[in-house]
């Protein structure tokens, strides 16, 4: 017999070593999430995954699957929980939704479609942030950057580089690259290297590609993040 | 400059985990890290650049530019303020003639501000090049400031600058009768081992860092490991502020805590010990590696310890300004030579700790405690305290009282004794456990210091009717945000956030609905941070706002609404672009202001 843990009164089954958002994206349940990646090693800092566990908040990426887990995931407090954590990022950082060639693809802006966030509620941080243009192909505007490290778990995890790494304290956390100039055109990434491609939102981008789908067109034009996260990250969606 | 770093580099056996000690010997050469360094020392290393810039940025007391060859730091602790630190730091900046937080042109010297360093009983205190100074007056400052333009070398100043006494005003069980090096370690061993964690489980000895876990619990987890390679770790990272036992259990009784941990290493099977030193406690290096020293040399270190067939040894490392790393996770992070970002846990560092194996974290004063409980037994030590706290305490108290210093008492004393015996009078509140604790207020003497009721790692300020509640909450405030590590949403944006919304109702912009924005922003902060820094960040806002309301409502503006920033100030750039001055280039605050 499989080991169950319950999610929102519902049973479901998981593996020892699974952690309890690798059991819910398996049973199809979303958790919102923006730091995890099924293909990396869990980190655990967006906290948007907050869930709460036998009434204690746990981070469902990096939490172990357990028998005797109640888990909530949906409910008020958890929803306006983590509408506030996906404010705390907006006025972080600079998002400009309407001038970014990352939206309707940007995963920070489907979530914050997903929790129907519609203002940023805290005042703006105006953090003072430069761009890194000096690379032929990819771009890093540093204002779109949430502190995710999927691009440093790339490079270091599938492209064994080191191209990224996170610098700084608090508030004055910040990417930094693995360059002798600190610059992106005097680091070894590659185009087609995964940690070129994974940024969850417009800080890490591919040039002269910005706006071959139109907009309307786009992932979260179409649908909601939790259905496409679904789709990508459940290996056995479909079958 | 690799003529100076190669044999630094070898003396720490070219190892990533020796990171710091490694950087702190180049900066301590160069005044800071130059980038010429940081492409060597990776390269030996063989670790990326961006490791070492990273551990740079995240360490206070590490610098990637240049510092003064004097590098001046002031303890910023709400204690040193009340002894006029705002004004002391003021007058250096004006007698030095350098801003705060800058260098001077010459690069002789910099001034800054510091947490909490430590010296609450004899501030307002400071740091030289590392070294702690006490009892900082405008005399002593000019003093100071003659010999920095002097060119005298800081250890040629005199000495009774850097004199940092004990202040012991009430030793109890544990601190008036320390015991004779090795008669711990010698009643384990006739007793046994399992003998020996028995009546440590009957002492009842838990954490003394505050969180107050079973020490006992602890070691017998770990000792259960399969992995056999373990380790023990001395937590004397002590950056509560407001807090300082440990650093005098170290200066006066180091000799039964490094007993401690070798009886926790016997009991455990560890073969090597750590004492994570905060770098505020430089000052004790030495004495403290001289006493290591003496107990190699009396067969309490190193192989075959008392014929007994242990061997273990305790290596000093030395902390680099950052309050986090007393969480015992990210202190065993900056023990591997990284940033000291908290773990996910589980793993617990019983089973996955230094290097991922087993690992035993304790604070200082549970390793002092715990050599004397395996001497004298453990139903010595439980005979005192209270039933769910057991023993004594060892209390650092500061602020407005006769006697500040170190008072040990039983679990289950008064609040009002406490007051009595350290001189307090007019009290308007007290502050248990630091600023991650609890604000107590007048009418609560009667509550007690125990795990059950008012829990403590030791920090114990006292402040008198003469002192304003939101100076110190802004304080305290302003800490968490500089100190939060930065790894989690909510702490990192939060406690800023908190900042900036304290600050605009303690400077007069916040409206009825700013403080109900306040405290919501304070469940969150707790509730859903990664560690005990988040979680506790918004601790002086929440109890303040449950005990003293009218403070907070006192500040803000009757008018229902008001900008939330000063508006006449913000046009000062625009005024300055349009080159005038006039009324017409001022805006009132609020309309009323023209009726």
């Amino acid at each position: 017999m499989s080991k169950t843990i319950v999610i929102d009164g519902m049973e479901i089954p998981y593996e020892e070593g699974q952690t309890i958002m690798d059991a819910a994206i398996a049973a199809d349940i979303y958790i919102p999430h923006l730091c995890h990646d099924p293909d990396y090693e869990p980190h655990g800092s967006c906290k948007l995954c907050t869930v709460n566990v036998n009434g204690r908040n746990c981070s469902a990426c990096t939490f172990p699957a357990m028998e005797g887990q109640n888990i909530i995931n949906k409910s008020t407090d958890l929803e306006h929980d983590r509408l506030r954590i996906t404010q705390m990022l907006f006025v972080e950082g600079n998002h400009f939704c309407p001038s970014c060639e990352k939206t309707g693809n940007c995963q920070l802006q489907g979530v914050a479609y997903y929790l129907d966030m519609h203002d940023n509620h805290f005042p703006h941080f105006f953090a003072n942030r430069e761009m890194d243009a000096s690379h032929a192909d990819i771009l890093i505007d540093h204002n779109r950057c949430i502190f995710c490290n999927l691009c440093v778990r790339a490079s270091q995890e599938k492209d064994h580089k080191n191209v990224f790494a996170i610098s700084g304290r608090g508030i004055n956390k910040h990417l930094i690259v693995n360059s002798i100039t600190g610059k992106l055109k005097d680091s070894d990434i590659d185009i087609n290297d995964h940690a070129a491609h994974i940024c969850p939102t417009g800080a890490i981008l591919i040039k002269r590609t910005g706006y071959q789908v139109p907009i309307g067109e786009r992932t979260y034009d179409k649908q909601q993040i939790d259905a496409v996260a679904l789709a990508k990250e459940n290996k056995h969606h479909g079958r | 400059m690799q003529s100076f770093i190669q044999p630094v580099i070898d003396r720490y056996g070219a190892s990533p985990v020796q990171l710091l000690p490694i950087l702190r010997d180049i900066q301590s050469e160069f005044q800071h890290i130059p980038a010429e360094a940081i492409e060597y020392v990776a390269l030996s290393l063989d670790i990326p650049r961006t490791h070492i810039i990273s551990v740079i940025e995240f360490y206070s007391f590490l610098h990637a530019t240049p510092q003064g060859k004097y590098t001046l730091l002031i303890s910023d602790s709400i204690t040193d303020h009340m002894l006029g630190k705002q004004d002391l730091i003021t007058y250096f900046a004006k007698q030095l003639k350098v801003n705060i937080g800058e260098l001077r042109a010459d690069g002789l010297v910099s001034l800054n501000n510091t947490s909490c360093s430590g010296m609450c009983d004899q501030g307002p205190a400071g740091l030289v090049n590392g070294y702690a100074l006490t009892h900082l007056d405008r005399p002593r400052i000019d003093a100071i400031v003659k010999l920095i333009e002097q060119n005298i070398p800081v250890h040629q100043w005199p000495v009774e600058f850097f004199k940092v006494s004990d202040n012991i005003y009430l030793p109890g069980l544990l601190l008036q009768d320390p015991i004779a090096p090795g008669e711990a370690l010698k009643a384990r061993y006739q007793k046994g081992l399992q003998e020996t964690l028995t009546e440590i489980d009957i002492s009842g000895l838990r954490g003394r860092g505050g969180a107050g876990f079973k020490t006992a619990m602890k070691w017998r987890f770990c000792a259960e490991e399969i992995e056999t390679e373990r380790y023990v770790v001395c937590n004397a990272d002590e950056g509560e502020p407001g807090t300082f036992k440990d650093r005098v259990l170290l200066n006066s009784y180091a000799h039964q805590v490094f007993e401690g941990m070798t009886l926790c290493a016997s009991i455990i099977g560890a073969q090597q010990g750590f004492l994570y030193l905060r770098g505020e406690y430089l000052h004790l290096y030495d004495k403290l590696q001289n006493i290591l020293q003496q107990r190699r040399q009396s067969g309490l270190l190193g192989n075959n310890i008392l014929e007994q067939g242990l061997n273990f040894d305790i290596e000093i490392r030395m902390g680099c300004g950052a309050y986090i790393c007393g969480e015992e996770s990210a202190l065993i992070e900056s023990l591997e030579g990284k940033r000291g970002i908290p773990r996910n846990r589980p793993p617990y560092p019983v089973s996955q700790g230094y290097l991922n194996k087993p690992t035993v974290v304790n604070n200082v004063e549970t390793f002092f405690a715990a050599s004397k409980i395996a001497l004298k037994g453990g139903q010595w030590f439980a005979a005192v305290g209270t039933d769910q706290s057991q023993g004594t305490k060892i209390l650092s108290i500061s602020g407005d009282c006769a006697k500040p210093g170190i008072y040990e008492y039983p679990f289950g004393t008064s609040i009002q004794q406490v007051l009595q015996d350290c001189g307090a009078a007019d009290v308007l509140g007290i502050q248990i456990g630091g600023p991650s604790g609890t604000l107590i207020g007048q009418d609560e003497l009667q509550r007690r210091l125990a795990f059950e009721d008012l829990a403590t790692g030791g920090s114990f300020i006292i402040f008198n009717q003469s002192r304003n509640i939101l100076d110190i909450v802004k304080n305290f405030t302003h800490f968490f945000a500089h100190e939060s590590c930065g790894f989690c949403t909510p702490c990192r944006v939060g406690t800023s956030l908190l900042k900036k919304q304290l600050d605009k109702i303690t400077d007069g912009y916040g409206s009825a609905g700013d403080v109900a924005a306040l405290e919501e922003l304070c469940q969150l902060v707790k509730n859903l941070s990664h560690c005990g820094l988040g979680q506790t960040a918004a601790n002086p806002i929440l109890s303040t706002l449950q005990r003293f309301p009218e403070t907070y409502q006192q500040r803000l503006k009757k008018i229902s609404y008001e900008p939330g920033f000063d508006l006449d100030a913000s046009l000062e750039t625009a005024r300055r672009l349009a080159n005038r001055s006039d009324a017409g280039a001022h805006l009132a605050q609020v309309e009323e202001d023209y009726s």
